[in-house]
């Protein structure tokens, strides 16, 4: 292989669907390249490895002006759950699989899948309350020592 | 470009993909296998003739038809095929490569 990338690390801080699924493509599409991968989801990045949420990731309707839609009519009810299953037909047809499917692929593949400490002590998550596919809890610090090598590249989504 | 495998001559792209699958045999699958450091087990040739059977279907290669296929699971194919398995199954059964980003 001719990159000199060795090793992608996700930090997916948002919990919009859009967003989990940039990460995972992302993370995906390194490991089928060869390319080692890690995911350490913060803040809101957390509800995507929630076992109760993760299912129910919407797309923003509001304050997303490439939408095409007027904000007072996306802040009516139901406006971002018929714009997220319209997103999730389109998905569908693509073969691209739901979150909880494809948490299990990334694990598969040998993507590490890590929570923030932080933000899962400040959510008052507990460990059950998270996939059984994570591979654990994790400061910053750790996290940035898992960075600690040639070809590493860190992205913030 | 022209490559000679196995004993045949063959054509192949810059990446080192056979470009007509009829130039394909066994044999020629083993030694595009020991160029990639595999060793083709009897796993290994259930999934080069998966892909084949893909591939002549005309339908799409996906990580995610590779664990619905009920053949072997996502682990495993990474097991079989270290450092990219799509790529190199692919490579090495003859097909092109795959162009999804999934």
């Amino acid at each position: 292989m001719s990159t000199k990338v060795r090793k992608m690390l996700f930090i997916l801080s948002k919990g919009t669907i859009e967003n989990a699924y940039a990460a995972f493509i992302m993370a995906n599409g390194a490991r089928m390249e060869g390319i080692e991968s890690e995911i350490f989801f913060t803040f809101f990045g957390l509800e995507a490895i929630q076992k109760k949420k993760l299912e129910h990731l919407h797309v923003a309707t509001v304050g997303n002006p490439a939408m095409h839609m007027p904000t007072m009519l996306g802040g009516l009810p139901g406006m971002e759950a018929l714009a997220t299953s319209m997103m999730k037909k389109e998905m569908e047809k693509l073969d691209m699989p739901p979150i909880g499917e494809f948490l299990e692929i990334l694990s598969d593949s040998g993507c590490k899948l890590w929570g923030c400490k932080l933000a899962v002590d400040m959510f008052h998550l507990k460990r059950e309350d998270l996939i059984d596919d994570l591979d654990g809890i994790l400061t910053i610090g750790d996290f940035y020592n898992r960075a600690d090598e040639e070809g590493c590249q860190l992205l913030f989504i | 470009m022209e490559k000679t495998i196995a004993g045949k001559t063959v054509n192949v792209n810059e990446e080192g993909y056979l470009t007509d699958f009829s130039q394909w045999t066994k044999e020629v699958g083993e030694e595009l296998a020991k160029e990639q450091g595999i060793q083709l087990t009897p796993r290994h040739w259930e999934v080069i003739d998966y892909v084949q059977d893909k591939h002549k279907k005309d339908e799409a290669l996906s990580v995610r038809g590779i664990k619905k296929s009920g053949v072997f699971d996502v682990k495993e194919f990474y097991d079989l095929f270290p450092g990219g398995p799509l790529k190199k199954a692919t490579l090495i059964a003859g097909i092109p490569k795959p162009k999804s980003c999934i």
